[in-house]
């Protein structure tokens, strides 16, 4: 029943929702911050090797730091609102701008191994499912169980070894060859070359998972009554399957995908750092070394962005795959 | 589990018993092959780690033998990594930390997400919004950059590495036992209790959360398995106490060297890879044991 009404007040809920997660981001990113021992001005004058009392003082007052907290955080929202994250400690440039520049990268690896996983994954579980006790339905069980336990920038590493010594033949380190005069095309080429062991590395636990969990979900709609019916009325089991069943059976795995997509990008950290892919991860480690707070507080908050965004998403395809809950 | 409770015939008995629960839960599980290899493999693991550094008494970050010296080609069986550590050592002494780790992280993640479902599940309305809100959010929350800026800015020590693990990891332990508490809220037994008199608090712990147990050991088996990953993950980014040895620190350390010695990141991530190996294969044979039901899939 879609009601345009409902729909709309679903949407604007929806909308409200989506605000206050990011505000409540940005307010737990401004806590953290206060609440860490020390503040960027005794950071500051550790790195210029020490300053006076006033010289201190007179920094807090220019950093506003001696305000109480309610107002430095109106500030920092304020600042947030006008597209402002503070300032990179070690690059000295506008957050903002820094982690905008490494997005890309992460984006395209994230969801072109997500892609994969997904589209694999299902196949996997739909193939498997049909026949339960068939060597692939096993072997989906065993691969499910390798990818929950294989460390993630382990399994890298094994693929770098793999590929630099016994078949040198995938480029190992970074995005690109560093030529872009070549033309797009062998650009986009080259970037492909890069992009394949990055994202054969996280795709990989994430077929893991995402064919476990449709091979589950596909086992309980086969079992379904609705099906029974479809096989009797005479459908093909190709039509069985594919209009009937895997419509049902997709619904978690469309779930997942959006509940997940943080530990993705926690994942892509590891793996960005492993293949020094030069996405948001790689970022998140060099400022974890250079201990570069205001930098590692605007990733976290555009990654949230990201995983809120990707969520809204996957509301949407729920509601195309799921005609049932339109009006919800 | 209760060993000592297994019975030493395997035959049935000719008359029919009862028998408890856990006591059925365990037959089932014994009978569980990969269950029971899981359940071997995880023993040795522990026993390695606990007793491990007194049989072998090889400082694990001193430098003992030439540098890259590959497997088996000295006395230190595992070879040396690149400042002459004994690999060996390494792993038995790292594995302490990461499996120590790996069980206060899971604890917390445990505490906070139980209270939480619990507390949501059982009240429901506006708790219910509130405390769920909550989980929505940390959900949202990229739980590995969330980890590393904790660590970062509360100093790595061991301690603040699990409490950071524990309070970004428990929002799938919530929402199980929400769900099961949503469940479990409506059966007979409850009402049974609450008619007789027995106050909230009663009904929550007493009542309702032993009878939720069976799920929530499966998930916290889980979780501590992604724990000891999600340490082996914030270790090898150099977020761990800089004097104690772990997997994943091993693993970052000798990382730059791996075209001269594919050993020294190689161990490392088989033990971590057998050790969570082993958690999930006794936490999916408990899953079977509670749910027989489910088996046949």
């Amino acid at each position: 029943m879609a009601f345009p009404g409902l729909l709309r007040a679903a949407i604007v809920r929806r909308a409200c929702n989506v605000l206050l997660l990011l505000l409540a981001v940005l307010v737990l990113n401004f806590s953290l911050i206060h609440l860490a021992p020390g503040d960027p001005v005794e950071a500051l004058v550790g790195e210029m090797g020490g300053a006076t009392p006033e010289l201190i003082a007179q920094l807090r007052v220019q950093y506003g730091l001696d305000q109480p907290f309610i107002v430095q955080l109106m500030v920092y929202l304020g600042n947030v609102v006008q597209g402002d994250l503070g300032v990179s400690t070690y690059y000295n440039r506008p957050v903002t701008a820094l982690v905008l520049e490494r997005i890309g990268p992460t984006l395209l690896l994230v969801t072109s191994s997500l892609f994969s996983a997904i589209v694999l994954g299902t196949l996997l579980g739909v193939f498997s499912a049909q026949r339960r006790r068939s060597p692939l339905s096993h072997l989906v069980t065993v691969l499910s169980l390798a990818g929950f336990s294989a460390p993630v920038f382990w399994l890298g590493i094994m693929l770098i070894l793999m590929f630099s010594v016994a078949i040198p033949i995938l480029p190992i380190s970074g995005m690109s060859s560093g030529d872009s005069s070549q033309g797009i095309w062998l650009y986009c080429l080259d970037v492909g070359q890069h992009l394949v062991l990055p994202a054969l590395t996280l795709a990989l636990i994430y077929l893991a998972f995402y064919s476990r969990l449709s091979r589950t979900s596909m086992i309980d709609v086969l079992d379904a009554d609705y099906v029974r019916t479809a096989r009797a009325k005479g459908l093909s089991q190709r039509q069985v399957i594919y209009k009937h069943a895997l419509r049902n059976a997709i619904l978690p795995v469309v779930t997942f995908a959006g509940l997940q997509f943080g530990q993705v990008l926690s994942g892509a950290v590891l793996v960005e750092t492993v293949f020094a892919w030069p996405g948001l991860g790689t970022l998140a480690y060099e400022s974890i070394l250079r201990r570069d707070a205001p930098t590692l507080l605007g990733i976290l908050f555009f990654s949230a962005m990201i995983v809120i965004a990707m969520n809204v998403f996957t509301d949407i395809v729920y509601r195309l795959v799921d005609p049932r809950i339109k009006a919800r | 589990m209760n060993s000592k409770a297994a019975p030493d015939q395997t035959s049935p008995p000719l008359i029919a018993e009862p028998t408890s629960p856990t006591r059925q839960a365990w037959l089932m599980f014994r009978g569980n092959l990969s269950a029971m290899a899981g359940l071997v493999i995880l023993l040795l693991i522990l026993f390695v780690a606990i007793l491990g550094p007194s049989l072998y008494p090889v400082s694990p970050t001193e430098m003992v033998w030439m540098p890259l010296t590959p497997p088996g080609a000295s006395e230190y069986w595992l070879g040396t990594d690149y400042i002459g550590r004994d690999i060996l050592a390494g792993l038995i002494n790292g594995g302490r930390v990461t499996i120590a780790i790996g069980l206060a992280a899971a604890s917390i993640t445990f505490v906070i997400g139980v209270t939480i479902g619990a507390l949501a599940g059982f009240y429901g309305g506006w708790v219910d919004n509130l405390l769920m809100r909550v989980t929505e959010f940390f959900q949202v929350l990229p739980n590995l950059l969330f980890a590393m800026i904790v660590v970062m800015l509360f100093s790595a020590s061991l301690t603040n590495v699990a409490i950071a693990i524990g309070i970004v990891s428990w929002t799938a332990t919530a929402r199980l036992t929400r769900a099961e508490f949503m469940r479990i809220r409506e059966m007979e037994y409850v009402k049974a209790e609450r008619a007789i008199g027995a106050r909230n608090r009663r009904l929550i712990w007493s009542v309702i959360l032993p009878n939720a147990a069976p799920p929530l050991v499966v998930v916290s088996a889980l979780s501590t398995g992604s724990a000891i990953l999600f340490e082996a993950g914030l270790s090898f980014l150099g977020l761990s106490d800089p004097n104690a040895m772990s997997w994943g620190r091993m693993i970052g350390d000798n990382r730059p060297y791996i075209l001269d010695s594919w050993w020294g990141v190689t161990f490392p991530g088989v033990a971590i890879f057998l050790t969570v190996l082993a958690i999930c294969l006794v936490g999916d044979g408990l899953n079977d044991a509670f749910n027989p039901k489910l088996r046949q899939r």
